[in-house]
Formats: C-alpha cells, sequence, structure tokens
C-alpha cells in the first residue's frame, strides 16, 4: 500500500491576498470608465485636450490675472488703453462688479431708501424658507401670508408714499430686484391663471372651451418679446385717455399672461394623466365641480407635472430679463447700462459684467431646478414597487 | 369629465329652480361670458379708434407702400433706404428664417452629441455634457447673446488684424468673413445632379424596403444614397468643367477684400440660439435614449443582432418616437427666440418691425403682422409634426 507523505500540514489560514492591481483602486476606475474601449479612449484624450486648452486660460482670465480691487478703468485697461495694466494684459475686472454691486442689486432706488427692498428681501427668505422645508408645520398660513400678505406689504414698502415714506417710483427699481419682483408676481399669478385656463380648455362648454384655447395658443404661438411690445405699445391705446399704466405694471402683466399660457398646457398635461375613474369617483361620493377638482385631480395631476411646473417658473424667471429691451433695468439691463459708463468703460468690463450676471442667474435657476428634483422624489409615493 | 355630473343628483327631479339644472346654468355661464367679452371688445375697440383719431394715425395697412427711410445689416434680397416699409418687413421675415435655419441645423448636431454624451459610459465625456447642459439650460438666452456680441466678438481685433481661420476664412470685429462660391454657367448641371441624385435615392430605397419584405435580404441603402448624392453631383461637376470657382477674402492693408462676410450681429444671435437649445435638445435626446426598455435591446442581443444594428434598428427608431415632439417645439422656441435679435440690433421681423413701428406709430397693424408670421410658423409646423407623429406613433393592433 502507497501512502502519502504528509511532510506539510498548514495551520492557520492564509492572509487575504490583495485583489489584482488592475481590478481595484483608480487604475481600476481610469480602466472601466475612461479606457474601456479603443473609442472610449479617443475621446477621453480629445476631452482632456479639449480641457487642457480651455480651462487653464478661463482661471488665469477669471482669478489669476483678474484685478479686484480699484477706484475706476485704470485697473482694468492697458496702458495703450489708458490704464495701469501691462500690454497684452487680459483679465476678468471684478472691480467693476464690486464697485457697481449696489447698482445691480438696487438700481437707481434712493440709496438712502436701500432699507426698504432690504427689508422686503429679508421677509421674503423669512417667509419662503420655512415653506420649502417640508417638515415646518403651518403650510397653509405661511403660504397665505407668503402670496396673499407679503405681496400688499412688500408693495407699499418698495412704493412708498404712505407711513411716512417717501415716494419711490417704479422707473427707479433695477437691477436684481426687478428681476426678483417680476419674476415672483409672475410665478404667483401664472399658477393658479394656469390652472383656470387648463380646467376651461377641457371644460365641456364650447364657449369656454374656445376661449381658453385660443387665449393659449396664440400666446404660446408669439415670441414674449411681441407681448411685452404689445403691452407697452398697444395697452396705452386700448385704454380710455387718462387712464394709464405704469410701465413696470404693463411688463409684469405681460409677463404673467405670458407664462400663464405656457403653464396651462403643463397643468392640462397633469389632467390628462389622471384616469376617468378618479373624477367619476369623486362624482359619485356628490362632490361638486369645484370640490372635485380641489380635492381629487389637482392635488394628484400638479404631484405629476412638477418637474413641468418648475421648468416653466424657471423659463420665467429667465425670460424676465427680455424687460431689458423695452426700456426697464432689471439686472441684465442694469449691467448693460454700466458698460458704457465712462469710468469704468474697458473691453474686459462687459465680460466681466456679463460673467457675473450669467452667474446670478444660473444660482437661482441652478436651484429652483434642484428643489424640484428634491421635491419630485418626495412626493413620488406609491408608484414605487 | 362633464358638467352634467359634476351637480349632486340626489333627487329624482330637480326641486325648485331650474338653475339647479346644469344644463341650463352651463349656458348661463356661456351667455354671461360671451356678453362680458363682446362688452369688453367693444370697449376696447371705442377706446382704441377714439385714441387713434386723437393720434391722428390713420388705420390700415397702406403705410406698407411708403418709404422705408432705413437701413438695415444683412439682407437676402435687394434692399436700400428708398425700398418700402413691405419690403423691409419680407427682409426681416427672410433673416429671421436664415438665423432660425441656420441655428436649428447646428443645436441638432451639438443637442444630439451631448444627449448621446451624457449617457456614455465614459465618466469624462458624461460630466462635460452635465456640465454643458447644466450651464446653457440655467441661464438666459438674451444673456448668452451679449456674452457673444459685447464679451467676445466685440473685442476681436480690428479687420486688419484679422485671425485666420481654416478654408480661408477670417474673423475680426466686423464678423466673419468666408469663401464665396461663385457659379459660373454650367453649374444648373450639378444641381440637377442632385436632384436626380435625390430622386433616385428614394426610389431606391423604396425598392430595397420593398425587397428586404419580401425576401428578407437588406441592401446596402446607406451606401448608395450617400453615393448617389455625393457622387452624381461631382460627376457633373466635373463633366460641366468644374464651373464653380471661389471668391476668397484677401486680408488687404485695411480691410478684408472679396468674399461673403456676416456681421457679427448674426453670428452672435447664432452662436446663442444654437448653444442655448442645444442644451434643450440634448435633454430630449437623453431622455428619448432612456425612455426605450432596456428589454427591448436585451431582446435584440438575444436574437444575436449586432450592438450597432441594435442601435440602429431597435433603439433609434423608438427613441425618435418620444424624441419628436419635444424637439419639434423646440425647433420653435428657437425661432421665436430668434426675436432677440432686436437687442443686438440684427435686422429680424421683430427688429425691421419695431422700426417701422417708432416710425409711423402703426402700432396695432406691426403687432398684428408679428403675431400672424409667428402664428403660421408655428401653427403649420404644429400641424406638419401631428402628421408625422401620427405616422411614426406606435400602431397597436
Amino acid at each position: 500500500m502507497n501512502t502519502h507523505q504528509t511532510n506539510f500540514v498548514r495551520t492557520a489560514m492564509i492572509d487575504q491576498s490583495a485583489p489584482p492591481v488592475l481590478d481595484k483602486g483608480y487604475i481600476a476606475w481610469i480602466r472601466k470608465n475612461l479606457l474601456a474601449t479603443p473609442l472610449d479612449a479617443v475621446m477621453t484624450i480629445i476631452a482632456v485636450l479639449a480641457l487642457a486648452w480651455f480651462l487653464p486660460p478661463a482661471i488665469k482670465w477669471l482669478f489669476i490675472d483678474a484685478s479686484w480691487t480699484g477706484g475706476g478703468r485704470g485697473v482694468c485697461a492697458t496702458v495703450a488703453q489708458g490704464g495701469s495694466q501691462l500690454e497684452g494684459w487680459s483679465g476678468a475686472c471684478w472691480a467693476f462688479v464690486t464697485a457697481k454691486f449696489d447698482v445691480f442689486m438696487f438700481g437707481r432706488y434712493p440709496i438712502d431708501e436701500r432699507w426698504r427692498p432690504m427689508l422686503v428681501g429679508v421677509l421674503f427668505v423669512t417667509l419662503l424658507v420655512p415653506i420649502l422645508i417640508p417638515k415646518i408645520p403651518y403650510k397653509g398660513l405661511n403660504a397665505i401670508l407668503l402670496f396673499g400678505v407679503l405681496p400688499v406689504i412688500s408693495f407699499f414698502i418698495l412704493i412708498g408714499g404712505v407711513l411716512g415714506l417717501p415716494y419711490v417710483e417704479t422707473a427707479l427699481w433695477g437691477g436684481l430686484m426687478v428681476t426678483l419682483i417680476l419674476s415672483f408676481v409672475g410665478i404667483a399669478v401664472s399658477l393658479p391663471l394656469g390652472i383656470v385656463l387648463a380646467l376651461g380648455r377641457r371644460s365641456t362648454m364650447p364657449v369656454i372651451r374656445l376661449l381658453c384655447t385660443t387665449f393659449i395658443e396664440l400666446v404660446r404661438g408669439i415670441p414674449l418679446i411681441t407681448v411685452l411690445f404689445m403691452a407697452s405699445v398697444m395697452l396705452p391705446l386700448f385704454l380710455p385717455q387718462g387712464m394709464t399704466f405704469d410701465k413696470f405694471l404693463r411688463a409684469l402683466i405681460g409677463v404673467s399672461l405670458f407664462a400663464s399660457a405656457y403653464m396651462a398646457e403643463v397643468v392640462r398635461g397633469g389632467l390628462q394623466a389622471i384616469p376617468k375613474g378618479q373624477a367619476e369617483g369623486a362624482d359619485s361620493l356628490g362632490l361638486s365641480y369645484w370640490q372635485k377638482m380641489r380635492l381629487i385631480i389637482l392635488p394628484q395631476a400638479l404631484k405629476l407635472v412638477i418637474p413641468g411646473i418648475v421648468n416653466t417658473f424657471i423659463g420665467l424667471f429667465k425670460d424676465t430679463s427680455l424687460v431689458s429691451i423695452i426700456g426697464m433695468f432689471d439686472l441684465l439691463g442694469i449691467v448693460r447700462q454700466n458698460f458704457s459708463d465712462a469710468n469704468w468703460a474697458s473691453p474686459v468690463t462687459p465680460l466681466s459684467g456679463l460673467v457675473f450676471a450669467g452667474f446670478v442667474f444660473w444660482l437661482f435657476c441652478f436651484g429652483m431646478s434642484r428643489y424640484s428634483g428634491f421635491m419630485e422624489r418626495r412626493l413620488d409615493k406609491g408608484h414605487k414597487r | 369629465m362633464s358638467i352634467d355630473a359634476t351637480t349632486p343628483s340626489g333627487k329624482d327631479k330637480p326641486a325648485g329652480s331650474i338653475l339647479n339644472d346644469p344644463k341650463i346654468r352651463g349656458f348661463i355661464y356661456q351667455a354671461v361670458t360671451l356678453l362680458l367679452l363682446v362688452l369688453f371688445i367693444y370697449w376696447v375697440t371705442a377706446n382704441t379708434i377714439e385714441n387713434l383719431k386723437r393720434a391722428n394715425i390713420a388705420s390700415g395697412y397702406g403705410f406698407l407702400n411708403g418709404r422705408a427711410g432705413f437701413d438695415v445689416g444683412q439682407s437676402l434680397i435687394a434692399y436700400s433706404s428708398d425700398s418700402t416699409y413691405g419690403r423691409a418687413l419680407v427682409v426681416g421675415f427672410l433673416n429671421t428664417i436664415l438665423v432660425a435655419v441656420a441655428g436649428i441645423i447646428t443645436s441638432t448636431i451639438i443637442g444630439f452629441l451631448v444627449g448621446i454624451g451624457r449617457l456614455s459610459k465614459n465618466w469624462l465625456i458624461a460630466k462635460l455634457s452635465m456640465v454643458y447642459v447644466e450651464v446653457f439650460r440655467n441661464i438666459p438666452p438674451l444673456l448668452v447673446i451679449f456674452f457673444w456680441y459685447s464679451g467676445v466678438l466685440a473685442v476681436l481685433p480690428q479687420p486688419r488684424e484679422s485671425l485666420a481661420l481654416p478654408f480661408d476664412m477670417y474673423v475680426n470685429n466686423r464678423g466673419l468673413a468666408f469663401p464665396r462660391p461663385v457659379f459660373d454657367s454650367g453649374s444648373q448641371y450639378i444641381l440637377l445632379a442632385l436632384v436626380i441624385a435625390v430622386i433616385g435615392s428614394v426610389l431606391f430605397s423604396r425598392y430595397a424596403n420593398k425587397k428586404q419584405m419580401e425576401t428578407g435580404q437588406r441592401m446596402p441603402v446607406l451606401w448608395t444614397v450617400l453615393g448617389l448624392v455625393i457622387g452624381l453631383p461631382l460627376l457633373a461637376y466635373f463633366a460641366a468643367g468644374m464651373p464653380i470657382s471661389f471668391d476668397v477674402p484677401v486680408a488687404g492693408k485695411f480691410n478684408l477684400t472679396g468674399g461673403s462676410v456676416v456681421g457679427p450681429e448674426f453670428l452672435s444671435l447664432f452662436l446663442a440660439l444654437s448653444f442655448y437649445t442645444a442644451s434643450f435638445i440634448a435633454e430630449i435626446v437623453r431622455a428619448g435614449i432612456r425612455g426605450v426598455s432596456h428589454g427591448q435591446s436585451e431582446a435584440a442581443h438575444a436574437l444575436g443582432i449586432r450592438p450597432g444594428l441594435t442601435t440602429r434598428l431597435v433603439v433609434v427608431p423608438q427613441a425618435m418616437r418620444i424624441i419628436i415632439p419635444p424637439l419639434t417645439s423646440q425647433y420653435l422656441n428657437l425661432t421665436k427666440n430668434s426675436s432677440l435679435a432686436i437687442a443686438i440690433g440684427y435686422s429680424d421681423l421683430v427688429s425691421t418691425g419695431g422700426t417701422i413701428l417708432n416710425q409711423t406709430g402703426q402700432a396695432i397693424e406691426v403687432v398684428t403682422i408679428w403675431i400672424v408670421v409667428y402664428l403660421t410658423l408655428s401653427l403649420s409646423t404644429s400641424l406638419l409634426m401631428n402628421w408625422f407623429n401620427a405616422k411614426m406613433a406606435l400602431v397597436e393592433r
């Protein structure tokens, strides 16, 4: 019989060896995410080259070569252009933005009275933040304060003429303040109006349906700039002599009506997605039309179209920049107006101002879209299995 | 949802007032609305007539025959300041169409590339595409226009220090100069060849489809079509003795001579609209591709279809069904956004109309023309797209 000679028997487990280098850590990550196929490798190389070509000059222009402080165009112009920078210099002129920051925020609002828009801003933020955080109670009261009480109070605070506050005409308003007022009022008006229009378009009464459809399709078919022209040029023609609207109010009406037509189509999309059984169920419970809509249909429909609603808000916020074409000074308008300020005019001023304005717009729009994503996930109840 | 069903119908017959009858109530509501509307229109019309009379403005379209007296920067048809207002509006309309079509083409190309890029497994490409979309989607288009106009193009060098680009193109602060093709006699044959090639391609692909239905054999349609469309005109070009030459811009001492120039207004509007709209198209494309269920491509793989063919024959046709309706509305948005031209003085329909409005005071007529033109564009595109959509839509049983 042949027995095995067992010279060695392992008594302990071997230590775990490290995984293959190519499957773990950043090397594996690079192999998997950047160089998976030859095509991927080529694209990665192209992208890296493009970044290397674009990013360093951009960073250099925006930060390293930028002039951050200074009291006039000298710091933002080369010697040949009448400034103090070396020949061939080009960089962002943040000194311009810093010097004009207050103007960019409030326009020509009198300096002594600027605490008023600031107060309104503080009130707005105090009411807006709790309504955005889902856990905080008293949403109904909060909404009434934000959409009902705040606009009225703000109106009197901003325009003055009461309680000893000096009167400030709307022609002096400007900057980010105007952008925010236009978009807030536009949002607050267009949502309810849009819902009414959407319900009207789905009504069984032919006259109402025709009216709403005509309005929606007409407004959606033309550019906002023509609506604003109509509001600023044609509205005075339509009204009796002596009855005039403020220019600001006219723009406000134009923007709100325009946004409500888009909102109506978004809401209609939601209404169409609700199964008929819901309406029939509400009918069989004996609810009235408005009860049915308010309690059964609209909560479900609006929840479905939150992304669309927020997209309309974002579009509205961006569209407010068009009022600068009809001679109002919103953020973009006031930034552009200051390009021609003789104290600051230099080749890099326009780009710096526009980058700043673009960043502010971007911040607001991006914030809105992130919040809508958050809300969408939160409200997405009972549809996941 | 009908009005009938909305009123509580607890009792067998409506007690008391006939106002509880939903039909009658609906009738009353509509009558009241109509009455209010008629009164409103009457009020507005009366005010307008009175205001116009006081301002001494004659209504009507007679003013279109008047002398315009202003110049436009860029025109596709012959125009001078002696032309009529009507011709100025036509120039504006053509400029709108020009920038819209050019913008649609580039934004579609960029949008599809970026949209597909966002779905790429390549991390860098996906992130770059995401940054592109998030940046451009959240900035007003007007700002992008100004960015190009006063931020980039205005600070380019003077014409005598023009930057040279490939293909004999030059760029300076007066715009982009590029070689202009000069068509000599004989070039009509090239056009003819192109038309024949297109017709031939259509016929061939129909024939190929029919053949495939009968035999299952697929002919090389793509290559044949490419060969026809490129080859035939090329053949005609050489056969006709190379009748096309190029007028190349030449850098002179102070200025560029020769070639064609597009102004900075057109360039900035075109670039801004393309980049802005592309970010939306990218999102639409991404949603469309993601919208095709994974099972579709798995099934195709299970049938042994190669990945490239799976994309072309299974994923793309289904994705297009999702993509096309929102894509159309983006095209319309781009066309409508081209009215922002007025901010930088590119003579589009709104811009020329605005000048006319200021000169003549014919607000109602000019605004009506705007509305009619834009509505016609929107509605005809919608109709076309509805037809296309109905053709592409999923036919169930």
